[in-house]
């Protein structure tokens, strides 16, 4: 088991390194000049021997190969560079409002969790029953909607026509709300088709028959046996969903003027502020990768099949 | 209504449905310029947030454009630019799966392991830093988009590739001296279709609905053209006045996208195909 862990490990270092090298690949293949874009995000009329400066303090007249190895040594060191708009460290940049992009994920996910268990596993237990029809219904409808409109959607009925939600903004719990079930929404309908999907299926299996043959009360075996295994698809979709939150997050955060990390991405994105894009994107990949090995972790530790099994990674 | 939904999901008729939905919306695209009953990015600030009337049918916008026209126009660009994304990412992932599965070899690991690296930075977020890097714009939206999805052709096609790659008919050909070529064209190609339909549906969706969002946060689509997330962009603003503003091109994303989901959905279901 524990060599199995270690290998699964060492699958993300490869992994990680490809990402990095694409970013390092798709800023260097731009037409943007890093010290260009440093003094028009600054807003200074630059001269070439600013120009020239600049480029050798970014270390652009050294070869590719050592640029992008001393850009990996930073990113290892959690070093992403200075923003080119307020002049501060990227690390701090991200640190600071990520906190708030962190709570509004995890009220989402909290709520997503909530919601698309009990649904999909009572969907799953009673197929074609209308919860079932509900959960498949919600699914569809879920998948569906652009999540900045639902947002403002909530919005309108909630907090203009009801008044009982803040409009936007941060402080109370209140606040939390109307963004994190936005967020959540396409995490209930994926999370209740795995669930309810993977239910039917385990019912099938022939531990379930050998529980029943044995007596066991179908409470039991549903509850205890088959949910504890069939949770397992879920929980992939959640590592592999993280990735996805933290971009969800953005829109969300745009709709609903979150203050979190979102926000002043999407400012960077109009400013070209490279060093904040790369860092996140980046870091973005690790946290993808590493929610994944984590999920991995706990799946092994759910169903023992797995690492006896060796089972295979693509 | 929704043990009806249920039935029809199950038969023949839901993708007769979905189908017939989307020819509509495929005429009403072509046909924009004539059904229209105002120009689209005509402003008009005397018949400016007009409630719906004969000659506005949904009501004006801020600018006194009629919303109806901009819909239909709507139409136009979202299934337009989906279908170039998709049509790109089909291209570039089949040319890529084929050699990657066929070559075999470093090749494949390279191309397979690239692809991999793109996955594992999150889709929506590599298109915002590409844009991000390259210039907010139309066309690099288009561009990113297109760049992360080729992958997940090349890798089912890949997979089915190698799998037929074994099967005794494609060494059969092989011995009768058929070329590479013909054996693509005859065997492998019409083998990967039925999934490549499926994914190719879900992928209209979700073109159009992270085209939007693009354009949502200002770095698609720009004012004035008429593209449903922009509006929705230049709508919120009227959130407490005019909501409806913001509400009818929503619907229609959410309607299109919906239906492509629905589609693929029972393809899937009638070919037996396994949803990514």
């Amino acid at each position: 088991m524990g060599s199995y862990v270690l290998k699964r490990i060492m699958t993300i270092v490869p992994i990680f390194l490809i990402a990095t090298l694409l970013t390092f690949g798709m800023i260097n293949l731009s037409p943007v000049d890093p010290a260009e874009a440093y003094f028009s995000a600054a807003h200074i009329q630059a001269t070439d021997e600013m120009l020239e400066q600049k480029r050798h303090e970014f270390g652009l007249d050294q070869p590719l190969l050592i640029q992008y190895v001393n850009a990996l040594i930073k990113i290892c060191q959690l070093d992403f560079g200075i923003s080119y708009v307020t002049n501060q460290p990227v690390w701090e940049e991200i640190s600071s409002r990520i906190p708030a992009t962190i709570q509004l994920t995890l009220g989402s996910l909290l709520i997503a969790i909530l919601v698309s268990v009990p649904l999909g596993f009572l969907a799953g237990i009673k197929k074609n029953s209308g919860i079932d029809h509900f959960s498949r219904f919600l699914s569809f409808i879920g998948a569906s909607i652009p999540s900045f409109w639902l947002g403002y959607l909530f919005i309108f009925f909630f907090s203009v026509k009801l008044d009982l939600f803040p409009v936007e903004g941060t402080g109370t719990w209140r606040h939390l709300i109307l963004p994190s079930v936005t967020l959540a929404f396409p995490l209930i309908a994926l999370y209740t088709r795995l669930l309810r999907t993977s239910v039917l299926e385990n019912s099938q299996e022939s531990y379930v028959l050998f529980a029943r043959t044995r007596g066991i009360h179908e409470k039991i075996i549903m509850g205890k046996h088959v949910l504890r295994i069939a949770i397992s698809p879920m929980i992939t979709g959640l590592g592999m969903n993280l990735g996805n939150l933290m971009t969800g997050a953005i829109i969300v955060e745009a709709v609903f003027s979150w203050p979190g990390f979102g926000r002043y991405f999407i400012e960077a994105i109009f400013n070209r502020d490279v060093p904040v894009i790369q860092g996140y994107v980046v870091l973005a990949a690790g946290v993808f990768l590493i929610s994944n090995l984590i999920v991995d972790l706990i799946q092994m530790y759910l169903d023992p099949r797995i690492s006896r099994k060796g089972r295979q990674y693509q | 209504m929704i043990a009806i939904f249920r039935g029809i999901l199950k038969s023949q008729k839901m993708i007769v449905t979905c189908f017939l939905i989307l020819c509509i919306l495929l005429l009403i695209s072509i046909f924009a310029p004539w059904l229209a009953p105002n120009d689209p990015i005509a402003i008009n600030l005397t018949h400016k947030l007009q409630p719906p009337s004969l000659d506005y049918p949904l009501g004006t916008d801020h600018l006194g454009r009629c919303m109806f026209s901009r819909i239909l126009f709507g139409a136009r660009i979202s299934l337009g630019f989906a279908f170039l994304i998709f049509i790109s990412a089909l291209s570039m992932g089949l040319l890529i799966g084929i050699i990657s599965g066929y070559i075999g070899g470093w090749v494949d690991q390279l191309l397979m392991r690239i692809g991999d690296g793109l996955m594992a930075i999150p889709s929506l977020l590599f298109v915002l830093g590409f844009v991000g890097i390259w210039g907010a714009g139309l066309k690099q939206v288009i561009l990113g988009l297109i760049l992360v999805q080729w992958v997940y052709y090349a890798r089912v096609i890949r997979g089915m590739v190698l799998s037929l790659k074994e099967q005794n008919y494609i060494t059969a050909a092989k011995i009768s001296g058929s070329s590479t070529w013909i054996i693509m064209k005859k065997h492998i190609i019409p083998n990967v279709l039925p999934s490549l339909a499926v994914m190719g549906t879900l992928e209209m969706g979700w073109a159009i609905m992270n085209l939007s969002s693009m354009s949502f946060l200002g770095l698609g689509v720009q004012p004035p053209t008429p593209e449903w997330g922009a509006m929705i962009h230049e709508g919120k603003s009227y959130i407490r006045t005019n909501p409806t503003l913001m509400i009818y091109p929503g619907l229609m994303i959410m309607l299109v996208v919906v239906t492509f989901n629905l589609l693929g959905e029972s393809l899937s279901e009638r070919f037996g195909v396994k949803r990514r």
